[in-house]
């Protein structure tokens, strides 16, 4: 008896595997969706502690960005997936000694994915501070703005579409490190197409497949990116 | 007493003491400062001498690996990146449309799907592959690991050689055809040697983003050093096989940025100013 055809393989429904990956894709994106405000977040406070004049603070930053952009993703990966369960069992012993802990890798990722996305974009947060020229602060408090209201007034939207091209980058490093999750068994875009590929023995097809989900959305988020840029530019002020 | 001295005051002194950032920062560090204590108390307290002895050799040689890995995919992939540079920066329409879709899809998917595509995907012709003689290749996963690394990191390559030679200026190219330099020698003797410069940086990254990146071989049944290490807590359980290899890796890519940043310096002293 012949095979299924490849058609069948990669049709929607029980034989076909298109809905599975379709599903994986999805994961994908809710993973990097997921990741991105914590990473935006916290690589802006790493940047801004950098930009401190307080050494305390520097050194605290330095040190973060120097750990997580040298160790390498499947390193913290693994570090969090496996170390976080026996730290965080040791702290609930205490309270009740007969609990155990199980990571979801969903958040597992989330958190290393968020680490390293933070200290890359910080790296691009803190060449566009360095790009504002100082004037701009004391413009904003020689009109009596406030420190607060001057970053938020005056220096964010500056900062903003400076560092968009690089976070641009940034986001596109995060889309392709989501893959590395599927190796702690989240079921997305590649764990998914790899179990495609074991059951059916169409390896190649279906990791092609897996490749091509990957090139969509990265030519989906630069039109997307495209958009976004277009109107801060037309936000902007015009000279 | 004159005017400006009632008027100019001195500036106020600097603040000390007790800041809201200093009291933050030093929170901050103070927070780092147990976090590596508390690395250093947890292999100190899981402190295994037979652990230690039966897996440092095999750390070695999965450094070795590593190193091997890292160093014949670079310079593979740098020879690839030279006609990729060449096809993208040609005014032939297919040539840099055809260089120009190789970067786009090495640079736009996860290095984990290439390596899966190498290892099992092309694995899984195995009888064509047998049939053109090139079964003893693709069979070993090391040789399958150099192989879509090669690939990927020509791309990176092409990249970064691209923006080093087009950030020469164009007066440079002028000035030497005016002085009779045919295009290739120009290229060697007057472009290539201020390209070079600019690219080290970039390059230097790239090679500890290799590094880092190659600890994915280990899914793939490599012993490189975090093959060995996933072995190991395999094994034994013990949680320090991990924190340990973190050691290693993060001693390495320090190592190398900061010997980077040195040979930048060094390069650089005639464009200081």
């Amino acid at each position: 008896m012949p095979g299924p055809t490849i058609w069948t393989l990669l049709s929607w429904g029980p034989d076909g595997w298109s809905d599975d990956i379709a599903y994986g894709a999805l994961v994908t994106i809710a993973l990097a969706l997921a990741t991105l405000p914590f990473g935006l977040v916290i690589g802006f406070f790493v940047a801004f502690a950098k930009q401190q004049e307080e050494p305390s603070l520097r050194l605290a930053a330095n040190i973060y960005t120097t750990v997580f952009r040298g160790l390498p993703e499947l390193v913290t990966l693994f570090l969090f997936f496996f170390g976080m369960p026996l730290l965080l069992q040791h702290v609930i012993r205490w309270f009740n000694p007969d609990a155990t802990i199980d990571v979801n890798s969903f958040i597992a990722g989330m958190i290393v994915l968020s680490l390293i996305f933070s200290s890359y974009a910080s790296e691009v947060f803190l060449s566009a501070f360095r790009a504002i020229p100082k004037g701009q602060y004391e413009g904003g408090y020689a009109i009596g703005l406030s420190k607060w209201q001057t970053m938020r007034k005056v220096i964010l939207p500056q900062l903003v579409r400076i560092a968009f091209p690089g976070l641009e980058n940034c986001w596109l490093i995060l889309l392709k490190d989501t893959s590395l999750v599927s190796v702690v068994n989240l079921a997305e875009t590649l764990r998914n197409a790899g179990v495609a590929a074991r059951v059916t023995k169409h390896s190649f097809l279906f990791y092609s497949l897996a490749a091509l989900v990957f090139l969509v959305l990265a030519i989906l988020s630069s039109i997307a990116t495209g958009f976004i840029v277009r109107s801060l530019a037309r936000k902007g002020a015009t000279r | 007493m004159s005017v400006t001295e009632t008027i100019v005051e001195p500036p106020p002194p600097q603040a000390r003491g007790w800041s809201r950032a200093r009291i933050l920062g030093y929170a901050l560090v103070g927070l780092w400062i147990i976090f590596g204590l508390g690395i250093v108390a947890y292999l100190v307290s899981a402190w295994n001498t037979d652990f230690f002895f039966r897996y440092a050799p095999a750390y070695l040689q999965g450094l070795g690996t590593t190193l091997s890995l890292v160093v014949v995919s670079m310079i593979a992939g740098a020879i690839l990146s030279l006609p990729v540079t060449y096809g993208r920066m040609s005014k032939n329409g297919i040539l840099s449309g055809l260089a120009y879709c190789y970067v786009y899809f090495f640079r736009g998917t996860p290095l984990l799907v290439q390596v899966y595509l190498v290892y099992y995907g092309v694995g899984s012709f195995r009888v064509e592959l047998e049939s053109v003689g090139l079964w003893w290749f693709f069979r070993d996963a090391f040789n399958c690991g150099v192989f879509a690394f090669a690939l990927n990191t020509a791309a990176y390559q092409a990249e970064i050689l691209r923006g080093a030679i087009e950030s020469v200026p164009r007066g440079q190219w002028e000035g030497a055809a005016s002085l009779g330099l045919h295009k290739l020698l120009t290229l060697r003797k007057v472009i290539l040697p201020q390209a070079l410069v600019v690219a080290l940086r970039p390059y230097g990254n790239e090679l500890v983003l290799m590094i880092k990146a190659s600890a994915i071989v280990a899914i793939i049944t490599v012993y490189d050093l975090m093959g060995n290490a996933k072995l190991a807590y395999a094994k034994s359980f013990d949680f320090q096989a991990y924190i340990w290899v973190a050691i290693v890796y993060l001693v390495m890519v320090e190592i190398l940025r900061n010997g980077v940043e040195w040979i930048e310096r060094r390069i650089t002293v005639h464009l200081k100013r």
